[in-house]
C-alpha cells in the first residue's frame, strides 16, 4: 500500500494548478471482525476500507475532503481528480484562514511491520474451543492497518502494522462477568489459553451471592483497566490547549495552579513507545514525549498546529482533537500482589464504565462499577458487588485520596472500532484510594 | 454509480441460500464559524457495499469500497468464506430466518426552502457568531451547519430491491462564558447536536439558529451568575431537549433486543429488561406511551425499510405504562421467538446491521407547561442535556443539563446552574406525574448513538412533550 499511496501523492502533485498546494492523509485497514455470544459466532465478516483526507491550499485559503478510495490505481486517480475539481469550486467561496499552519519542511517518519498474523478463521477455532462450556461474549478484530502522509513540499510518511485484539467477557450470570483481553501482532495459542484460564479462574469468585452496599465513602482499589477510564475522562479535552484557552477543559484549575493532584501522579504522552503513528494529519512529527503532569502539577498541554497559530505558541504535533494517544503513567511502589492486603476493607474495582462529567470545571466525574467488582474485608474477597454509581472529583480521587500506585503497569490497547480500528494505548498502574464516593 | 452496482450484482451468481447487497453513498458538507473566524470547510464523500451471505446455517459479510465487478466478486467470496467458517459455530441457525424480499422506494421529505449558497450560509453563520460577543466574559463561541445526503440500495440475489434517499440537517451554536473561576456553556439544541432532522433549509429556520447568537450568549452569562442547583428529593420537569436523552438511555437501549439476547454484553452492556417481561411489566405510570415510529418523516431516523429489508410501521412499545414489545429486527425476533420492529440498521456500508432504536417517541399528553409548573410545590425544571451516564443494564442513571429553573409554589423562581439528577429506570418512569400537550412538544435526536462490535455511531430521533416526574434525586455542582 505504501507505493500505491506514494504514487497517488505524485498523481495529486501532477494535477495541481499554479499557486496550489496540498496535504494528504491516508488511513486504511483490511480487518476481519468476529463477534461472539454464548461461546458461538454471532456475526463474522471482513471490512476493507481506505480513506483519503485531501486538503487543497491556495495562499491562506484551504478546503478539505474525506474520500473513500478503492485501492485500485485507475479508479482512485479518477476519484481524486474529481475531488480536486470539487475542492477548487469550494475554494472560491471560503475566506482566508488566519489559523492555517503548514509544515513546509519535509520530515521523515516511517514504520513498517510485516504481518505475522494467522488466518482469522484459525483464531476463531481456538476461541470457540476454549469457550466451550462458558458463557463467553466478545469480539475479535484482526488484520493490517496503515496510515500515510504526503504534501506538496515533498514529505512522505508511512506507518503500517498488522495486529489483532480479542476483547472478551466470561459471564457468571446476570450482569456479573470477568473481562479480559489479548492483543498482539502474533497469535500465540498458549498465551491465549493462559489468559483465558486466568479469567475463568476468577469466575469462581463471582459465584458467591452478590452484595449491595449503601452509598457513602469507601476505600477502593482500581485496576489499571479502571484507571484507564479515569484517564479517558482527562483526555476529554482536558489537555487540549484550545480547550484550556477557551475554558472548556476539565483541568483548568490544574493548569491555573489553583488545584493539584497527588505528587505520585506523573503523566506523559509517550509517542516513541506507543502504537500510534509519529506523524499527524498536517505532516508535523510528534516529539518522543510530552510531559502532561509532573508530580501532580500541570506540566504541558497538547497543541495542534491550528491552535499554535491561533494563540502564538509552538505546536507539539498534536492532532486536531488535541488528545493523547500513547499515554504513560509513572508506576508507584505498591506490589500488585499486595493490593488486596493494602486495601484491607473496601472495593476491588476491575472496571469502570460510562463515565461523564457531573461538574466539568471541578473535574467531577460520575460513572459505574462494572464486571468483576468485589467487596473485600481484611484483604480477602468476600463477595461480588452489585453495580454502584460513583460521583467524585478527580482532584480528590487522584489527589488527596490517592494512597498508592502499583509497581506493575498494564498496557491497555484501545479496542473500540468507531470509524476504524484504533492505535491508541495507555500504560497504567493500578491505584489504591483511601476514599471514593459512591452515590447510588 | 447506483445503476452500475445494481447491474454488477445482478450478474453475480452467488450459489448460496441467501445473498444481499447493501450499497451506501454519503456526501456531507460542514460549515462553521468560531469566534468570528470561518473554520475550514470540510466535505466527505463516502461509499461502498456490504455483501451478506447466509448459507447452511452460517452468516458472513464482506464490505468494500471497490464496487467494480471484480470488487463485488471478491467481496462475495469473502462473505461466503465467513458464512462457511462460522456455520459450525453459529449462535443461531441463520438459514431458519425468512428475511423479507421487499421492493420499494423511500425519500426524505422534499426540502420546503431552497438551499442557500455556501457563501450565504457562511455569512449567516458569521452574523450569528458576531452577535455572541456581548460581554468580556464570553470566551468562546461557534455556530455550525452540517448537511448530509445518503443514498442507499438494498438488493437480494432473488430480486428484492429497495432504494432510499435521505437528507439530514444539523444546525447548532454553542457559547461559553467564564468568570470567577467558573465556566458555563449554553447551546442551541445541545452541545452534542441534539437538534437534528431530515429535510432542508426549513429545518435550520425551525431550529431558530438565525437570530440565536445574542440570546444564547446572554443565557450563558445568566448561567454563570446563577446559583447552583439545590439538592434534594423533589419534582422534576424535563423539557424535550433533555427528554430525548432520558428516552434514549432508559427506554431505547434497554428495549433493544440484541442487548436482551446478550450480544452487547462485552461492550455496551445488557438490559434490566428480560424476555418474560413483555406483555405484563409495568414500565411506567399509566400516563406513559412510547412509540417506535420511523414514519415521522422529518425526524432524524425516518426510513421506509431497515437494513434487513423489513418495512416500517408505527408501533407502540409501551402503552399506558405497560411494556408490550422490544426493539428487535427480523433476525433478533427469530432468535428470541418474539415480535419486534423493523430496526436492524447499520451506520454505513462498512458495518453490519444490529438492533437500533430509530425514532423512539413519547406520545402526547394533555397538560400545558404552565399547568405542570403550577402543580409543582417544590422542584426544578431542566433543559438541554450535557451529561449522561447509565449502568450496563441501563438501570441506574445520572444525567446533567445545561440549564435549570427552580420552582416553588407553582411559580418559576430563578435560573440554576449545573442541574443534575439521578435515578433508576425501573422505577423512574413509574413516577411520571404529567405529560405535556403539543405546545410543549419538540423533535430532537442525536447523530452519535454508539454501540456494537465493531463499533457504530448511528442516527436516532426522539420526539417528546415535556414530562413531570415526582420524587427525584436532584443536585447541583461542586460547592
Amino acid at each position: 500500500m505504501k507505493s500505491y499511496f506514494y504514487d497517488l501523492a505524485d498523481f495529486i502533485q501532477s494535477r495541481l494548478h499554479g499557486g496550489e498546494d496540498y496535504t494528504a492523509w491516508l488511513s486504511g485497514e483490511r480487518s476481519d471482525f468476529v463477534r461472539f455470544n454464548h461461546g458461538k459466532v454471532r456475526q463474522a465478516g471482513e471490512v476493507q476500507q481506505l480513506y483519503l483526507s485531501l486538503r487543497l491550499i491556495r495562499g491562506q485559503k484551504h478546503v478539505a475532503i474525506s474520500l473513500a478510495l478503492t485501492g485500485m490505481v485507475e479508479a482512485d486517480q479518477n476519484r481524486v481528480g474529481g475531488a480536486l475539481a470539487h475542492l477548487r469550486d469550494l475554494l472560491v467561496d471560503v475566506a482566508d484562514d488566519p489559523h492555517l499552519l503548514l509544515n513546509t519542511i519535509p520530515q521523515a517518519g516511517d514504520r513498517y511491520e510485516s504481518s505475522r498474523l494467522p488466518a482469522s478463521e484459525a483464531m476463531v477455532e481456538d476461541v470457540v474451543a476454549a469457550a466451550n462450556g462458558y458463557d463467553f461474549v466478545g469480539f475479535l478484530a484482526s488484520g493490517p492497518m496503515f496510515s500515510g502522509f504526503a504534501n506538496s513540499w515533498g514529505q512522505r510518511n508511512w506507518h503500517e502494522t498488522a495486529s489483532f485484539s480479542l476483547d472478551w467477557s466470561l459471564y457468571a450470570g446476570g450482569d456479573k462477568a470477568v473481562k479480559a483481553g489479548y492483543a498482539a501482532t502474533e497469535w500465540q495459542r498458549e498465551q491465549f489459553h493462559h489468559k483465558f484460564d486466568h479469567a475463568a479462574a476468577q469466575l469462581l469468585l463471582l459465584q458467591k451471592p452478590a452484595r449491595t452496599i449503601a452509598p457513602g465513602q469507601y476505600r477502593a482499589y482500581l485496576t489499571p483497566d479502571a484507571m484507564g477510564e479515569l484517564m479517558g475522562m482527562m483526555n476529554w479535552d482536558g489537555f487540549s490547549e484550545k480547550s484550556l484557552r477557551t475554558k472548556r477543559s476539565s483541568l483548568i484549575k490544574l493548569a491555573d495552579d489553583e488545584l493539584s493532584l497527588n505528587p505520585m501522579v506523573n503523566l506523559r504522552e509517550h509517542t516513541v513507545e506507543g502504537l500510534a503513528p509519529a506523524f499527524q494529519a498536517e505532516g508535523f512529527i510528534k516529539p518522543a514525549h510530552v510531559d502532561l503532569i509532573r508530580e501532580g502539577r500541570f506540566a504541558g498541554s497538547l497543541i495542534s498546529p491550528r491552535t499554535a497559530k491561533e494563540y502564538g505558541v509552538v505546536t507539539n504535533g498534536a492532532d486536531g482533537s488535541e488528545g493523547f494517544e500513547s499515554l504513560q503513567m509513572a508506576a508507584g511502589d505498591l506490589p500488585q500482589d499486595r493490593a488486596l492486603a493494602e486495601l484491607g476493607t473496601g472495593l476491588y474495582i476491575s472496571n469502570l464504565w460510562y463515565l461523564n462529567f457531573s461538574d466539568r470545571i471541578n473535574c467531577r466525574v460520575t460513572g459505574m462499577t462494572r464486571f468483576a467488582t468485589f467487596w473485600v474485608e481484611n484483604g480477602e474477597i468476600v463477595a461480588p458487588l452489585n453495580v454502584m454509581r460513583f460521583d467524585d472529583s478527580l482532584f480528590r480521587m487522584l489527589g488527596s485520596n490517592l494512597a498508592a500506585l502499583t509497581r506493575e503497569r498494564d498496557l491497555l490497547v484501545e479496542t473500540q472500532t468507531y470509524d476504524s480500528r484504533q492505535s491508541n494505548s495507555m500504560l497504567l498502574p493500578g491505584a489504591l484510594l483511601s476514599e471514593m464516593t459512591l452515590v447510588l | 454509480m447506483i445503476e452500475e452496482v445494481r447491474q454488477r450484482f445482478r450478474q453475480l451468481n452467488p450459489g448460496v441460500e441467501f445473498c444481499s447487497l447493501r450499497w451506501v453513498e454519503e456526501r456531507s458538507e460542514t460549515y462553521s464559524v468560531r469566534q468570528d473566524v470561518e473554520q475550514p470547510a470540510s466535505m466527505t464523500l463516502d461509499g461502498g457495499v456490504m455483501i451478506t451471505v447466509i448459507h447452511r446455517g452460517g452468516y458472513g459479510y464482506a464490505a468494500t469500497s471497490d464496487v467494480s465487478a471484480t470488487g463485488l466478486s471478491k467481496a462475495l467470496e469473502r462473505a461466503k468464506a465467513w458464512a462457511d467458517a462460522s456455520r459450525q459455530h453459529s449462535v443461531f441457525d441463520y438459514s431458519s430466518v425468512a428475511l423479507p424480499r421487499p421492493v420499494g422506494r423511500y425519500q426524505s421529505p422534499t426540502p420546503v426552502v431552497p438551499r442557500a449558497s455556501r457563501r450565504e450560509l457562511l455569512d449567516l453563520l458569521m452574523a450569528e457568531s458576531q452577535a455572541c460577543k456581548v460581554n468580556d466574559k464570553i470566551v468562546d463561541w461557534h455556530a455550525f451547519i452540517e448537511f448530509k445526503q445518503s443514498h442507499q440500495l438494498y438488493l437480494t440475489h432473488d430480486g428484492a430491491e429497495v432504494e432510499q434517499q435521505f437528507d439530514f440537517v444539523v444546525p447548532g451554536l454553542v457559547v461559553t462564558a467564564f468568570g470567577d473561576g467558573d465556566s458555563q456553556s449554553r447551546s442551541l439544541g445541545g452541545q452534542y447536536n441534539g437538534y437534528c432532522r431530515q429535510g432542508g433549509m426549513e429545518i435550520i429556520h425551525q431550529s431558530g439558529l438565525f437570530g440565536s447568537g445574542r440570546r444564547v450568549a446572554e443565557e450563558a452569562l445568566e448561567l454563570l451568575a446563577a446559583p447552583n442547583c439545590p439538592s434534594g428529593n423533589m419534582d422534576l420537569l424535563l423539557k424535550p431537549e433533555q427528554m430525548m436523552l432520558q428516552i434514549h438511555e432508559s427506554i431505547g437501549h434497554p428495549l433493544e433486543l440484541d442487548r436482551i439476547l446478550g450480544d452487547e454484553r462485552n461492550y455496551a452492556g445488557t438490559s434490566f429488561v428480560t424476555l418474560d417481561m413483555f406483555g405484563h411489566y409495568q414500565y411506567g405510570s399509566a400516563l406513559l406511551n412510547v412509540s417506535y415510529d420511523p414514519t415521522l418523516q422529518n425526524e432524524f431516523a425516518a426510513y421506509g425499510w431497515d437494513d434487513d429489508g423489513t418495512a416500517v410501521q408505527k408501533t407502540l412499545l409501551i402503552e399506558n405504562g405497560l411494556l408490550k414489545r422490544p426493539l428487535g429486527g427480523t433476525i433478533s425476533q427469530a432468535r428470541a421467538g418474539t415480535d419486534g420492529v423493523a430496526n436492524s440498521r447499520a451506520c454505513s456500508w462498512n458495518r453490519p446491521p444490529i438492533d437500533r432504536m430509530a425514532n423512539l417517541n413519547v406520545e402526547l399528553g394533555d397538560k400545558t407547561l404552565d399547568e405542570m409548573i403550577g402543580g409543582i410545590e417544590y422542584g426544578v425544571m431542566m433543559d438541554t442535556n450535557v451529561s449522561w451516564s447509565i449502568d450496563d443494564s441501563r438501570n441506574k442513571f445520572q444525567f446533567g443539563c445545561e440549564k435549570g429553573w427552580l420552582i416553588k409554589n407553582g411559580q418559576i423562581q430563578h435560573v440554576v446552574k449545573n442541574p443534575n439528577y439521578r435515578g433508576i429506570s425501573a422505577t423512574f418512569w413509574r413516577s411520571l406525574k404529567a405529560v405535556g400537550d403539543h405546545s410543549t412538544f419538540d423533535v430532537m435526536g442525536t447523530p452519535f448513538c454508539g454501540k456494537g462490535e465493531p463499533s457504530q455511531v448511528i442516527r436516532v430521533g426522539h420526539a417528546s412533550p415535556a414530562c413531570l416526574f415526582g420524587g427525584v434525586d436532584v443536585f447541583g455542582g461542586e460547592e
